[in-house]
């Protein structure tokens, strides 16, 4: 048991839990927009996987990571046209076309990918890493939080911009509406549809970043199936969250912690059987259910269709 | 704001209907209708439920399109192509059901529609809404929740978005259905400043009194047609009653009076029989958001209308639903015919004879989704002779069904069509089929025409009347006075789950009813 609280192991714990977190977080936040407009996204795994694939095929051929991070950002988005095509314009229903989507892309990716590389999986480089100055200093907390690439930064100023969207600015009230009340949105004169696409598109777009931060940073290299349910975990945060952006950002670290300790007391030899210690995150999301499950508050015209004047 | 006076602006239409129609799978919801609509004039658009006046004010509103006729729009022929294009037309509509995000506060709701990228101007929102408040004497909480504003205070939020956005029209659509008396003697007044000022008004309702107190000009509608007119000239003079008759004479063609005013028939008291439904000491624990029962009793004797009179929510769900067994009693006897019933189960009582009809019609009264057809028998599913051995009697069921379908003359386009699509008054009609069906003995009505139109009112109480005709005991929960003076032998009031008097119903039962229901003795 030596060294399990070392100031080594917490910083290096504490790392791998934002490093893990991040798509989680980009996951919740778009499956958030999505929800608030009244959308229930299943298929944000199949972005994120999109993401994931073209983020890595990106950065691996251009080797720039931010290219990368631009094409995992566009497979998202061409999933989430065909989502929005299907649920938001044609209508159809929400969770079958979510679950097509996410299976669709498991096996597309996972297919593409043994056709360009075979069985091997190339690695990316490690990431840059931008050091804040000072902070960075701090014992413990320094390298765990402030020795990361810069997308992490961004991810979270993120969340507080979504907040100011939400809380400040008409697009925020529009969002709302269409997941609360759209009648009373179309008859205020703003279309429905067109706002509920907007919002699946920038679903689309934060779920295959996060899939391509997945891949080039978290792993540095793509496998089949790698984002294990990630997009899953996107959708409970987002529920949990009650539409607030800053509650998605607890519940990613709380889940980045946790799956960090999975790597991390692998690492550190403890005697404990790998399958239990892999348990740990979807442990903890059943606990979190248990425990704020009730008080999930979902939008009232979601997962419904909008139809004009239908009665 | 100049007041224009509705002489000077007389004759020049605001907006126009020329010969429109619309039809839906199955009906002509409108067919070939004209409409004038002028500014200064509050004109009232009148007819029964599925008369085609909600169709109307959507083609109005943009939200659907005529399949023939045109809409003129300062005397231009214009399609109103979608709910936008109503708006910057100056067409401002109150829907039926709020329009409104219950989540967002009064100030968000009024600014939703803005451009997206703007940020929402707040303060030019308050100069604007206290400019419109101060002029129509009304008051606004702007950063109140929807959800937290009465229905009345919801619906004078919806009016003023119409006057943020510049409206010359505005559409009442339903309006009154949901208010007390006194918030419709309101929004009567608002209406009236509002025209003063020059705008125009289509007001839509189904009470004949509303028309005749608040329109300038009447038109009537029936089964999609209009039928009939009265400009404002005529209007002014005739009076009130004057009004009201000729306005029956159009929507019905028969009645001359007030239909809703019925001599109240005349039954000889049967003291001598044994009454056929006897509760005793019924009570009832309460809840976090209902009220309990305390020691109910009283007897209702074959043949003899029992009403319950008093305010919503007192009780008298509870009280229907203890005596159908939907609802545990905690202590009391119910005896029906003499045997004990309180310990039977829901289907048990039923198979005894006591009948309940639900006030929520859509909700535990029918399965919206289901053919009318099956719903007659819902309460019958696996019972002979409309099932055998788990199998559905498909013909068995249907022969049946036609029957009480023309029994009951429920108007229906087939016997397969979901209940959920009929109108109140139809869903009604199966519900009465359903519960009035053989081996009935107690009957209790909740709310029996709540929400109807006049035709279905004046029909199911008929019904009712019938009902105790032949016999049965009834026991009819009313929030309608005047409903219970018409019908019943004995009214009861009930008031916080107990029954606080028992009044006959004679001459002085109105004042009797009328003083127990405030909280003063007989």
């Amino acid at each position: 048991m030596t060294g399990l609280f070392s100031e080594v192991f917490l910083s290096a714990l504490l790392f791998g839990a934002v490093t893990a977190a991040i798509p989680l977080l980009l996951a919740g936040l778009g499956e958030q927009i999505s929800e608030k407009a009244g959308v229930l996204n299943i298929g944000i795994e199949g972005m994120m996987l999109a993401g994931a694939y073209l983020g890595f095929v990106g950065a691996f051929y251009s080797g720039s990571l931010w290219l990368g991070f631009l094409t995992g950002a566009a497979g998202g988005v061409s999933v989430a046209v065909v989502m929005a095509l299907l649920c938001v314009r044609i209508g159809l229903n929400q969770i079958v076309i979510g679950i097509a989507l996410t299976l669709g892309l498991e096996g597309l990716t996972a297919l593409l990918h043994h056709f360009q590389f075979s069985r091997s999986y190339p690695r990316l480089p490690a990431a840059d890493a931008t050091v804040i100055p000072l902070l960075s200093d701090i014992p413990v907390i320094g390298p765990a939080f402030f020795k990361h690439h810069l997308i992490v930064y961004l991810a979270v100023a993120l969340v507080f911009g979504m907040g100011y969207i939400y809380r400040r600015t008409q697009l925020g009230l529009n969002l709302q509406a269409a997941g609360d009340k759209p009648a009373a949105l179309d008859v205020a004169g703003i279309d429905v549809v067109q706002t509920r696409t907007i919002a699946v598109l920038t679903t689309g777009a934060l779920a295959g970043l996060g899939g391509a931060y997945l891949a080039n940073v978290g792993a540095g290299l793509f496998i089949p199936f790698i984002t294990n349910g990630a997009g899953f975990l996107g959708i409970v945060l987002a529920m949990l969250a009650r539409g607030r952006p800053v509650w998605v950002l607890f519940g990613a670290l709380l889940f980045g912690v946790c799956l960090s300790l999975t790597t991390a007391m692998q690492v550190a030899g403890i005697n404990i059987p790998t399958d239990i210690i892999q348990m740990l995150p979807f442990l903890a999301v059943m606990i979190m259910l248990v425990l704020f499950g009730r008080r999930a508050s979902l939008p009232a015209a979601l997962g419904i269709p909008y139809e004009r004047g239908a009665r | 704001m100049s007041s224009l006076s509705s002489s000077s602006v007389a004759g020049r239409d605001i907006v126009a209907l020329e010969g429109v129609t619309k039809r839906f799978p199955g009906i002509v919801a409108n067919d070939s209708v004209d409409l004038s609509i002028r500014p200064g004039e509050v004109h009232v658009l009148l007819g029964e439920n599925g008369a085609g006046k909600s169709t109307l004010i959507g083609m109005l509103s943009g939200l659907q399109q005529p399949d023939e006729g045109r809409i003129l729009v300062d005397g231009k022929p214009t399609p109103i192509t979608s709910p936008r294009h109503a708006l910057a037309l100056g067409i401002g509509t109150v829907f039926q059901h709020m329009m409104l995000v219950p989540t967002l506060t009064v100030a968000e709701n009024l600014l939703l529609g803005g451009p997206w990228w703007q940020r929402p101007r707040t303060e030019e929102l308050a100069a604007r809404v206290a400019e419109i408040t101060s002029t129509l004497g009304i008051t606004v909480k702007l950063h109140a929740k929807v959800s937290e504003l009465s229905l009345g205070e919801q619906q004078q939020v919806e009016i003023l978005r119409a006057m943020v956005r510049n409206s010359r029209l505005l559409i009442l659509d339903e309006s009154t259905s949901m208010l007390t008396p006194k918030g419709i003697d309101e929004l009567g007044a608002l209406m009236r400043r509002l025209v003063e000022q020059g705008l125009a008004i289509v007001f839509i309702t189904h009470k004949l009194k509303e028309a005749a107190a608040f329109g300038d000009r009447i038109s009537v509608l029936k089964l999609g047609r209009k039928v009939g007119e009265i400009p404002p000239e005529r209007f002014r003079a005739l009076g009130e009653q004057e009004i009201v008759s000729e306005i029956v004479e159009l929507m019905f063609g028969k009645q001359k009076d007030d239909p809703e005013a019925v001599e109240r028939p005349v039954r000889t008291a049967r003291a001598g029989t044994a009454p056929l439904l006897q509760v005793a000491d019924l009570t009832v624990a309460p809840t976090d958001n209902a009220p309990g029962l305390s020691s109910i009793s009283f007897d209702i004797r074959p043949g003899e209308i029992l009403g319950i009179a008093g305010i919503d929510g007192n009780g008298q769900k509870q009280l229907a639903e203890a005596l159908a067994g939907q609802r545990a009693a905690t202590s009391g006897s119910v005896r029906l015919d003499g045997a004990a019933i309180e310990t039977l189960s829901v289907g048990d009582r039923r198979r005894r004879g006591l009948r309940y009809l639900t006030d929520d019609r859509l909700g535990e009264g029918t399965v919206g989704t289901f053919p009318v057809s099956i719903n007659f028998f819902l309460k019958q599913v696996g019972a002979a002779p409309f099932w055998r051995n788990g199998v559905e009697q498909r013909a068995e069921i249907d022969k049946r069904a036609a029957q009480l379908v023309r029994e009951y003359d429920v108007r229906t386009p087939s016997l397969k069509t979901p209940v959920a699509r009929l109108s109140g008054g139809n869903i009604q009609k199966v519900l009465l089929a359903r519960e009035l069906a053989e081996g009935a003995k107690v009957v209790i009505f909740n709310k029996p025409t709540y929400g109807l139109d006049l035709a279905n009112t004046l029909a199911s109480r008929q019904r009712i009347r019938d009902t105790a005709a032949r016999g049965l005991a009834v026991l009819l929960i009313s929030t309608d006075l005047e409903e219970l003076l018409g019908m019943c032998d004995r009214i009861a009031v009930i008031a916080n789950g107990a029954l606080v008097g028992t009044v006959e119903n004679a001459d002085d039962a109105r004042t009797k009813v009328g003083r127990l229901m405030i909280g003063l003795a007989a």
